[in-house]
């Protein structure tokens, strides 16, 4: 722009012999700020950061506002949603709904249960899509491509398709027939064991056993990014380790899984919390004789009386109530490991 | 006992085998994977192949115990096509929503990557706030969502409280007729700005369905070379320029994967129409095997987009490393 006051060089002032003073002839102030602010170019950039601060606030203001809503309506009490006046902060602020749904739900059973189940899960499809990421990343074997096909295989098909089937299986579980075989199921005077099959339903059991397998939710996209993040691990850590006369699977334990805790975490995160809310399996898997589990709190407790003027958004509130509830571990989780999800991600690099 | 020839005698040579270390790193290999392959091959392989075989027969859940099926051949395929009355339009809606979807969240999720990965004030917790629903919003909650649309249709709205679904919300910030408006001056298709308003009205969903792209996004994005960048910025190139002739290229490689997670996500989800249609039907008497065949063809039908916009993008992909 208008920089045409260039210095002419600086002027050097001598005090003594180890002191040299300098004096620049700098621009003026006045003409410094106005070649800083006062172009267009500065107004364009303001303007960009300003409409970029308005849109980010107002998408979190769109993902938050939910949560808050449900917040505000779930202290409400049932004379508030007749109230045209209230909108975001109750009148008459009230604890009913949540205890009557923690008495009368259930609620610290189900929480006890699904941390149970969900801990475990979460624990078992780290470690497992951990290991069979690795073994896909740094190790040429035949028959690799064609596994990893079933790995994204098992992606693709939606869980829907097997339903029935998953079912039938955990409900009649049989190992291609072998407890068939060894119950007299095939042949009567062969009765090694006194079962045909196990009902594993209303069990832990199947979403164990899916994990262990890396087939449970999400899977194929935990081993398929765990894979990514071990190919950009240096090979020359595990050489050096050989070296040193480590084995393969000590080395795996010892070098490999320490470096990779965020991404451990980041995956852990995503099995647990999506275990957690999950309502799929264990609609499949759980009948209402089965354990208590967080689906089973979701309803409207009976010592509210829901029969009133503004009945379906009293309902609304009350679900949404149990709704709080069931994420509010989540939310206390996500707030300590949400650093590690962006961090474990970005280092996973996955690209191509 | 004679120990002391034992003793003498030279213990037979071990031979060791000679394993070649490509034959062992396989071997490790296997190990691995072997988790994988055993639930593969225990679990996973017999219930789809249950999955196709029911697809194809009639089942009876014995009173005590057990099950009966009788193949009937194609008749529950007929039934879902010929004999439900919605299936196939449901089916046809269902496509045609996942066509439309793609685009809106990957180029929204790519959006917002670009810029939750400028430096500004607050990014951390822009960024937390944003993978909020790839947490929260899943599930159980997308459940219990779901049906606060439902009500907040069929209850009197003059009520005035907010359900928290986020839908009323967005309308209430920006009306569509605004947004109509201001396309109208722009002199666009009316077919785009209908596809725009309408996304813009739902926001909310699109951005709960755009959590995981938008990770993967991002750390495309940061594993782009600064240097590249600022012998750019040297050359004199202007933002704009430099994203659609750097960054663009470099991450085409995570558009196509994102658009295939896409796909794959919005058409296993939960709150998918097809999806809800068939496990409708999967709760009606008899109704399991035909939910079953209906969503073999489903799964066929996405199959086959997959394929489709893997042929279409991959020709636009740039891929930095050829050898990877």
């Amino acid at each position: 722009m208008n920089a045409t006051n260039v210095q002419t060089g600086p002027k050097v002032l001598k005090e003594s012999k180890n002191k040299i003073r300098v004096e620049f002839e700098r621009t003026s102030k006045w003409t410094r700020f106005k070649i800083k602010y006062l172009s267009w170019s500065f107004v364009g950039r303001v303007v960009y950061k300003l409409f970029r601060l308005i849109l980010l606030l107002g998408i979190s203001y769109v993902i938050l506002l939910p949560f808050f809503s449900k917040i505000s309506s779930s202290f409400m009490a049932r004379e508030d949603f007749v109230d045209v006046t209230v909108k975001l902060i109750p009148k008459n602020p009230t604890l009913d709904t949540y205890k009557a749904i923690i008495q009368e739900n259930g609620y610290l059973t189900a929480l006890f249960n699904t941390f149970v189940l969900s801990f475990g899960c979460a624990l078992l499809q780290t470690l497992i899509c951990s290991a069979v990421g690795y073994g896909f990343a740094k190790y040429k074997f035949k028959g690799a491509k064609l596994l990893f096909a079933f790995v994204i295989f098992t992606m693709v098909v939606p869980h829907k398709t097997l339903q029935l089937s998953l079912f039938m299986k955990f409900r009649y579980f049989d190992i291609y027939g072998l407890f068939n075989l060894l119950g007299g199921g095939l042949i009567p005077n062969l009765r090694v064991i006194n079962f045909t099959s196990i009902n594993l339903n209303n069990s832990f059991w199947p979403l164990f056993l899916l994990s262990l397998g890396g087939l449970g939710f999400k899977n194929g996209l935990y081993i398929l990014v765990m894979r990514q993040f071990f190919r950009g691990v240096p090979d020359e850590l595990e050489e050096s380790a050989y070296i040193d006369g480590s084995g393969v699977i000590r080395t795996f334990f010892q070098i490999i899984l320490p470096l990779s805790v965020p991404m451990m975490i980041t995956i852990f995160l995503f099995s647990f919390s999506w275990q957690w809310t999950d309502n799929f399996y264990t609609e499949v898997f759980f009948t209402t004789t089965g354990p208590t589990l967080m689906p089973d709190i979701i309803k409207v407790p009976k010592q509210l009386d829901t029969n009133y003027a503004a009945q379906n958004l009293y309902v609304a509130a009350i679900r949404n109530t149990c709704g709080l509830l069931i994420i509010a571990p989540l939310v206390v989780i996500y707030l300590f490991c949400q650093r590690y999800l962006v961090q474990g991600i970005e280092r996973s690099g996955i690209i191509g | 006992m004679n120990n002391a020839s034992t003793v003498k005698k030279a213990p037979p040579k071990q031979r060791r085998k000679i394993v070649s270390l490509d034959k062992k790193k396989a071997r490790a290999g296997w190990i691995f994977v072997m988790p994988f392959v055993l639930g593969f091959l225990i679990i996973y392989l017999p219930v789809i192949i249950d999955s196709i075989r029911y697809s194809f027969n009639e089942i009876k859940i014995l009173p005590g115990g057990g099950y009966e099926l009788h193949f009937v051949g194609f008749e529950n395929y007929q039934k879902a096509l010929f004999e439900d009355p919605s299936y196939v339009r449901t089916l046809t809606s269902g496509i045609r929503q996942l066509v439309f979807d793609i685009p809106a969240i990957v180029i929204f999720s790519l959006f917002m990557a670009v810029l939750l990965n400028q430096n500004m004030f607050g990014r951390a917790a822009f960024r937390a706030i944003f993978f909020v629903p790839v947490i929260l919003s899943t599930g159980l909650i997308d459940q219990i969502d779901r049906s606060n649309v439902l009500l907040s249709y069929m209850g009197d709205t003059s009520s005035g409280i907010d359900t928290g679904t986020g839908r009323d919300t967005v309308t209430e910030i920006v009306s569509v007729a605004d947004f109509s408006r201001l396309f109208r001056n722009m002199q666009v298709g009316t077919e785009l700005l209908e596809y725009v308003t309408g996304y813009v009205n739902q926001i909310y969903n699109i951005i709960n369905r755009s959590g995981v792209q938008m990770l993967v996004f991002l750390a495309g994005l940061q594993s782009i070379s600064p240097a590249i960048y600022e012998s750019c910025s040297i050359d004199g190139a202007t933002a704009w320029e430099t994203f659609w002739k750097i960054t663009f290229p470099m991450i085409s490689p995570l558009i196509l994967a994102n658009t295939i997670y896409t796909v794959i996500d919005s058409f296993t989800s939960e709150s998918n129409q097809v999806m809800t249609y068939i496990a409708g039907v999967y709760n009606e008497a008899g109704g399991q095997v035909v939910s079953t065949a209906m969503a073999w063809m489903y799964f066929l039908l996405v199959l086959a987009i997959i394929g489709v916009v893997v042929a279409v993008l991959s020709a636009y992909v740039f891929y930095q490393k050829r050898d990877l």
